[in-house]
């Protein structure tokens, strides 16, 4: 496979015009911080909750491509939809990485793009940086709690 | 000096393609390639000889004894060690924290200082971390300049409180390159102190520069058998003989003892002490096969080979536009380990991207978080030189850095600012 179709158009275009990024969000319930030691990326997450739903999330964070434009997709893919749904779409966008399919594909948007990162599994936990920090929020609001901090291997 | 195009075909793995280009291998700060040389001296081993060391009276068990022996001998001579001083270990950190455990865990305690510095890799900190809670003793750490050089002055006043009883540095960076002046820093360390030791990591300069143990005036000499040429899983400390005889041994088992009975044990002599159970024999035996391939090209002239590059490598990637070089600049200060950053890309996209062009570099923390974080990043893209690379690869090295700016920074032509992260 070539390298474009890791670094398609819409992951560069991501990285380059981030949506959603922000240091700060106004009324926000829940701040997460997820780091890869591995590889040094950090971010974080805010959310805020209306009627169990997406009202609004944004990152920021430092990291390569892969990882920030997974996380500026996500915030696209899932604001103004239910946790549950949030959730669910979640581990569509997990299985898709570990090369199981791609299910929900519409709902996915951009994110589809990164499909081709399966194929690089060094780089798969980058691309679940955004994601995995999401569903952590998600938990932890769900849990009443308003921050947490997670280090992934 | 040795002619660089004549020392690759010694290297076999050279010779392959990556994602159809020629593979150009500036990664051997991680792990070095290996000479035919020492391919055929494991091959030898195990095809004329092999059998366990030290335990039979048949004779394929005495030559395996005999040429593991020898081994031990040619690898101390390589560092100006004494052969009973010369503990076969798998790497230089199992020989770090052997001395961790068998020296500062028993010797150090309450109010003494073992200083380490914030050039190292996590090898010559975690094993310290791991014993000083039990022994007592507190750990401190000699911070570094911008320029990625040892703060001689904050050295000088840790030093000065008399308390220092171990002293563990790397000689060379494996990050930044840093070439430490160790016997000047030993010489101080000792004068506060008459009873601290000096512990060397030489991980990275023992492949690289030509080394001696007094000369470092190094009490004790952790360095890995990959990274010079030889095979993976063979290690060494080195160290004074009296001071093993002193210590407690780090693991039991077999080779190590002289007498077990059910109520305790007597030990062997030093090095064997150290060495319990079936050593990594073959691996001793490919590793003074690496010697022996050294020896002969001259670590005077794989230094001088690398200064060489460095004099290249470093303006030609500092003339390149958004790239910074981290460390010293100068060849003579400096290994041949280069990190540098490209403004506006992250080292992992670097790396996959050099990688398509056949430049194998390394990108990330390169197992030394304190020191990269010193630096002001979380990562770093690193490219490391050693004896069979050539100028032309450092040519392939910059048009592999200008290809990656051009994926991702399309818009910042010749001559334009990089962009800083985007909002």
């Amino acid at each position: 496979m070539s390298l474009d179709d890791l670094y398609m158009e819409m992951i560069l275009d991501h990285y380059r015009n981030p949506r959603n990024r922000s240091s700060d969000l106004d009324g926000h319930d829940v701040h997460v911080h997820h780091s890869n030691p591995l590889c040094g990326d950090e971010l974080d997450l805010r959310l805020r909750v209306a009627d169990d739903t997406v009202d609004a999330v944004v990152y920021d964070g430092e990291g390569c491509s892969i990882s920030m434009a997974s996380a500026s997709v996500m915030t696209q893919a899932v604001t103004g939809r239910d946790l549950a749904d949030a959730d669910d779409l979640t581990e569509c966008f997990r299985l898709m990485l570990h090369g199981e399919g791609i299910k929900r594909e519409e709902d996915l948007g951009d994110g589809v793009a990164f499909q081709g990162v399966a194929k690089f599994p060094v780089r798969v936990k980058c691309a679940l940086l955004g994601w995995m920090a999401l569903k952590d929020a998600i938990t932890t609001y769900r849990e009443g709690g308003a921050e947490h901090r997670v280090t992934h291997e | 000096m040795f002619d660089p195009t004549t020392v690759r075909k010694d290297f076999p793995v050279l010779d392959r393609t990556v994602h159809g280009r020629p593979l150009v291998y500036l990664n051997s700060a991680a792990t070095s390639q290996k000479p035919r040389a020492v391919i055929e001296a494991l091959v030898r081993f195990y095809e004329t000889c092999n059998s366990n060391v030290h335990r039979g009276v048949d004779a394929l068990s005495e030559e395996a004894t005999d040429r593991f022996e020898s081994a031990r001998a040619k690898i101390a001579r390589f560092v100006g060690a004494d052969p009973r001083g010369l503990v076969f270990t798998r790497n230089a950190t199992e020989a770090l924290n052997l001395v961790a455990y068998s020296y500062a865990r028993v010797r150090l305690g309450a109010g003494d200082i073992l200083l380490s510095t914030q050039l190292e890799h996590h090898s010559n900190i975690v094993p310290w971390q791991l014993v000083a809670p039990e022994a007592g003793f507190e750990i401190r750490y000699v911070p570094i300049t911008p320029e990625g050089e040892l703060d001689l002055d904050a050295f000088e006043e840790i030093v000065a409180t008399g308390r220092v009883k171990l002293f563990t540095v790397t000689a060379m960076s494996n990050v930044v390159g840093t070439i430490i002046d160790v016997s000047a820093l030993a010489a101080r360390v000792r004068a506060a102190n008459d009873e601290a030791v000096v512990v060397v990591d030489g991980a990275q300069s023992v492949p690289h520069l030509p080394t001696d143990m007094l000369a470092l005036d190094a009490d004790f000499l952790a360095f890995s058998g990959h990274k010079m040429c030889g095979p993976t899983g063979i290690g060494c400390l080195a160290a004074k003989p009296e001071l093993l005889e002193a210590m407690p041994p780090f693991l039991g088992g077999g080779e190590m003892i002289r007498d077990v009975t059910l109520e305790g044990t007597t030990f062997n002599d030093v090095p064997y002490k150290f060495e319990a159970g079936t050593p990594a024999f073959a691996e001793a035996v490919g590793l003074a096969a690496a010697v022996d391939y050294l020896n002969a090209l001259g670590m005077d002239a794989v230094r001088a080979h690398e200064v060489a590059i460095l004099e290249r490598a470093i303006p030609a990637l500092e003339a390149l536009d958004g790239v910074t070089v981290h460390g010293p600049k100068d060849p003579a200060r400096r290994g041949a380990a280069l990190s540098f950053a490209i403004a506006g890309v992250h080292p992992h996209d670097v790396g996959t991207l050099m990688d398509r062009e056949g430049v194998a570099v390394r990108a990330g923390h390169h197992c030394a978080k304190p020191l990269v974080r010193a630096l002001g990043s979380a990562a770093t893209t690193r490219a490391s030189f050693y004896l069979y690379n050539t100028v032309e690869e450092i040519n392939a090295l910059c048009a592999a850095i200008e290809t990656t700016k051009q994926f991702f920074l399309p818009d910042a032509g010749p001559g334009a600012r990089s962009p800083g992260r985007g909002q």
